[in-house]
């Protein structure tokens, strides 16, 4: 209802464009942090509910919303029946929600974070709790993981395609607005790499207009895949390889980082002006707007 | 059944159809296909959080409720409240419609917050959510945070929320979050080391009874202990006709209440409607706390006195010995009248619980007792008064049932009256018995909101409506012949 005390516990947002990789890097991040030793909780916020597979191995968990459904009251429901633990200790909760085309998921995420904290699971022992938020912050249930006495940092994960840079872009406009009112910072873009042509230095630089940092480049690699097929982390699955280095790198820049800052997003001339620069958007030719290729 | 045939069923059935199906409905067969009933509810008592909510935001020196939400909700909160009472329930709403649906309700709360202070100048603006902000997610701290930076908020105004989805607990979990948060914004920063008011802090508990009120004030003004009653409506909904109109004519004052966390003790009598309110605040107020049932019987209003008395650290007053003994009184001399009587009750938890210690001490059976939105622990209290009483052998607890199961129980398993609000007026014509208007709301009865059930004088008042009833019946059905002067 009001702010929460004060303690030590940080926690953290993840938004991006859909099919970026959210959970994919939240989960690596997170046994990344289990493996410095570090308590970590998982709040999926996505009706989707796969937000905690690789830390479960598990095909799909129990959301919160899926016992609601069954139990048809939110009252009957305790919290072992929806929180589990997998890899290094971490603690692992999806909201769940409605099917597709029906219902109010947005609403569901309110209802799985009300009970969580009335069910006193944000306990003193956690280091950290991960939102890892639907790909859109498309209502104000999905803004419910950044409302005061929650997260307080956002990580947008996003890569140099155009369309991902666009997303992180319109994602660090809505933190604008509710860090005006809160205390809910930017602290970082996550690349995660697609290969595309000066990736790193427009990520960076996008980053560096936004205010903001490009904590890690998070290099494509197929072994996230190979992991993925055992539903493991690549820190579980194959701790030697170089891409678990990259997420544990990653774990120890958010364990570190200080720079959390209120965005300046970009205006739309701006970005686009930003992707010529680097020859991803060629500049427009009014003439031939419209006109089809075997008109031309 | 499709639309037509519903039409032509209704407009078609015969005479001997409705007659067989109203016998039918009266059956055990009927009644255990009602209790396998889950897609459904019909008729239940218990009505939704913003309702408790305002009840309680009308009990603060010039506080105006303020719904964020719907006009429709806001209408039906305060003509509910303004049926029971008899009396004006003013509150605003800051009026969402569809495109506040579409855009978040922050501009309906800014107007409607820049409109209510200028209109209706009130010292405190107690809002409150309906469902369709609760639904969309607006952020009210944020909100209201943003109207500060505006300066929509005048500099030191309290303003406290509360979240109160309609869809989600009850009436009573509404009452407990606004007061909570009234309190909690009251207080912050209030708090003196080593200060001590020497007053003790009351929460009555979600209670629309104002006679209850000025009865908990008459037992401490007995005491001589001072008494600030933590949402006190009994001026509020019981003022005096002068022929004026006053937007707020009483309350608890807001200095009160804000010192309130340097009180003497703190009391809840309210431990279901105000859990997470006392719960609050005794990590954050000074001085002792309890929470004690409601005083309801002998039984319950002695733990209020011993409390009281233990809490203040002064003796109980001969007076209230006397009142006491009066009350015993009035029960012998009419227990007769409602010794085995068999009764069926609902209510809130923590009336339900007074009313089954009260029935039993009077050799009365609380044969079904129902309670919508009860938990266990609920259930097991009142389990527990029933095994201690010999009366209590045989009755049954019906918890998340509504009255329309109620009439079910009435019907195949006869009692002599039942205990409720005016919502059970229904099944009481259809069983034949008398209805006891003690809860909320009560909409077809005057004035009963002025007669404490709470306390010795409770006591007297509850057996006195009870059993002259029970006369009543017996002169208007007894045969000639036992038609007596004395009874």
């Amino acid at each position: 209802m009001w702010p929460q005390k004060e303690n030590t516990m940080r926690q953290i947002a993840i938004y991006g464009k859909g099919g970026i990789g959210k959970s994919t890097t939240t989960q690596n991040t997170v046994a990344g942090l289990a493996y410095l030793g570090k308590k970590v909780m998982i709040v999926g916020c996505d009706p989707k509910a796969d937000s905690t597979r690789l830390i479960l191995h598990a095909k799909a968990q129990n959301t919160v919303m899926d016992l609601v459904r069954e139990l048809g009251t939110v009252e009957d429901l305790e919290l072992e029946d929806v929180m589990k633990v997998g890899y290094g200790d971490t603690k692992c909760v999806e909201s769940g929600g409605p099917e597709p085309g029906v219902g109010c998921a947005g609403r569901g995420v309110i209802t799985a974070i009300n009970f969580l904290e009335e069910n006193g699971a944000y306990t003193d022992d956690l280091d950290f709790v991960f939102y890892d938020v639907l790909g859109d912050v498309v209502c104000g249930g999905f803004a419910m993981p950044i409302r005061e006495g929650k997260a307080e940092e956002i990580y947008i994960v996003c890569s140099g395609e155009m369309m991902a840079m666009y997303a992180a872009n319109n994602i660090a406009k809505g933190i604008l607005k509710y860090a005006t009112s809160g205390k809910v910072r930017l602290a970082g873009l996550i690349c995660n790499a697609r290969k595309t042509d000066k990736e790193f230095e427009l990520v960076s630089a996008l980053a560096a207009k936004l205010g903001t940092q490009m904590i890690h480049f998070v290099p494509r690699d197929n072994q996230v895949q190979r992991a993925e097929m055992r539903r493991m982390t690549v820190i579980e699955y194959s701790p030697e390889h170089p891409q678990a280095q990259e997420y544990r790198n990653l774990a120890e820049k958010i364990l570190n980082n200080k720079m959390l800052v209120i965005p300046t997003p970009l205006e739309m001339e701006e970005l686009e002006d930003l992707l010529m620069e680097f020859g991803i958007m060629e500049a427009e030719d009014e003439s031939v707007v419209g006109v089809a290729e075997a008109a031309a | 059944m499709s639309a037509e045939a519903a039409v032509k069923y209704v407009t078609e059935t015969t005479e001997a159809e409705k007659e067989r199906v109203a016998a039918w409905i009266n059956t055990e067969e009927y009644k255990e296909l009602n209790f396998k009933r889950e897609a459904l509810v019909i008729a239940p008592p218990h009505t939704c959080q913003p309702l408790g909510a305002e009840l309680v935001a009308h009990a603060f020196e010039g506080s105006l409720p303020f719904v964020h939400g719907s006009q429709g909700c806001a209408s039906y909160y305060r003509s509910t409240l303004n049926r029971h009472f008899r009396d004006p329930a003013p509150a605003v709403s800051d009026s969402m419609t569809e495109d506040g649906a579409v855009f978040g309700g922050q501009n309906n709360l800014h107007e409607g917050l820049e409109n209510a202070i200028a209109i209706y100048k009130p010292k405190m603006v107690s809002i409150f959510t309906s469902c369709m902000p609760e639904i969309i997610g607006d952020d009210l701290v944020a909100f209201l945070k943003n109207a500060r930076n505006k300066g929509i908020i005048p500099e030191g105004m309290p303003v406290p929320f509360a979240n109160t989805p309609s869809f989600n607990g009850s009436h009573i979990h509404g009452y407990d979050a606004m007061l909570n948060s009234i309190l909690h914004t009251l207080t912050e920063g209030k708090k003196v080391e080593g200060r001590c008011t020497g007053k003790v802090n009351l929460i009555p508990g979600f209670d629309a009874n104002t006679g209850n009120f000025r009865e908990y004030k008459r037992l401490f003004a007995e005491f001589g202990v001072p008494l600030t009653i933590l949402g006190d409506i009994s001026d509020v909904f019981d003022s005096p006709c002068d022929g004026s109109y006053h937007t707020y004519p009483g309350g608890t004052k807001l200095d009160d209440a804000a010192d309130s966390i340097n009180g003497k003790a703190t009391l809840s009598l309210g431990p279901y409607s105000g859990a997470k309110t006392f719960a609050w605040l005794k990590d954050n107020y000074s001085g002792k706390h309890a929470a004690i049932p409601m005083p309801l019987g002998i039984a319950k209003t002695d733990e209020l006195i011993k409390k009281i008395s233990e809490l203040s650290g002064k003796p109980v007053p001969e007076s209230i010995k006397n009142e006491r003994g009066r009350a015993v009184d009035a029960m012998t001399d009419s227990h007769q009248y409602m010794h085995g009587k068999k009764f069926a009750l609902y209510g809130d938890p923590d009336q339900l619980i007074g009313y089954v210690s009260f029935l039993l001490e009077m050799g009365a059976i609380p044969y079904h007792i129902l309670c919508s939105k009860g938990s266990k622990k609920v259930e097991k209290e009142i389990q527990a008064l029933l095994d201690a009483s010999m009366y209590g052998a045989g009755c049954k607890i019906y918890m998340g049932k509504d009255l329309w199961h109620m009439r079910s129980l009435v019907m195949t398993d006869r009692v002599d009256a039942m205990i409720g609000d005016t919502h059970g007026k229904f099944a009481c014509r259809d069983a034949g018995i008398p209805l006891f208007r003690f809860g909320f709301p009560i909409f077809d009865r005057v004035n009963k909101h002025r007669y404490p059930i709470i306390g010795y004088q409770g006591v007297i008042n509850m057996v006195t409506e009870i059993c002259n009833k029970f006369i009543d019946i017996k002169d208007e059905t007894c045969e000639e012949r036992f038609f007596e002067m004395m009874r």
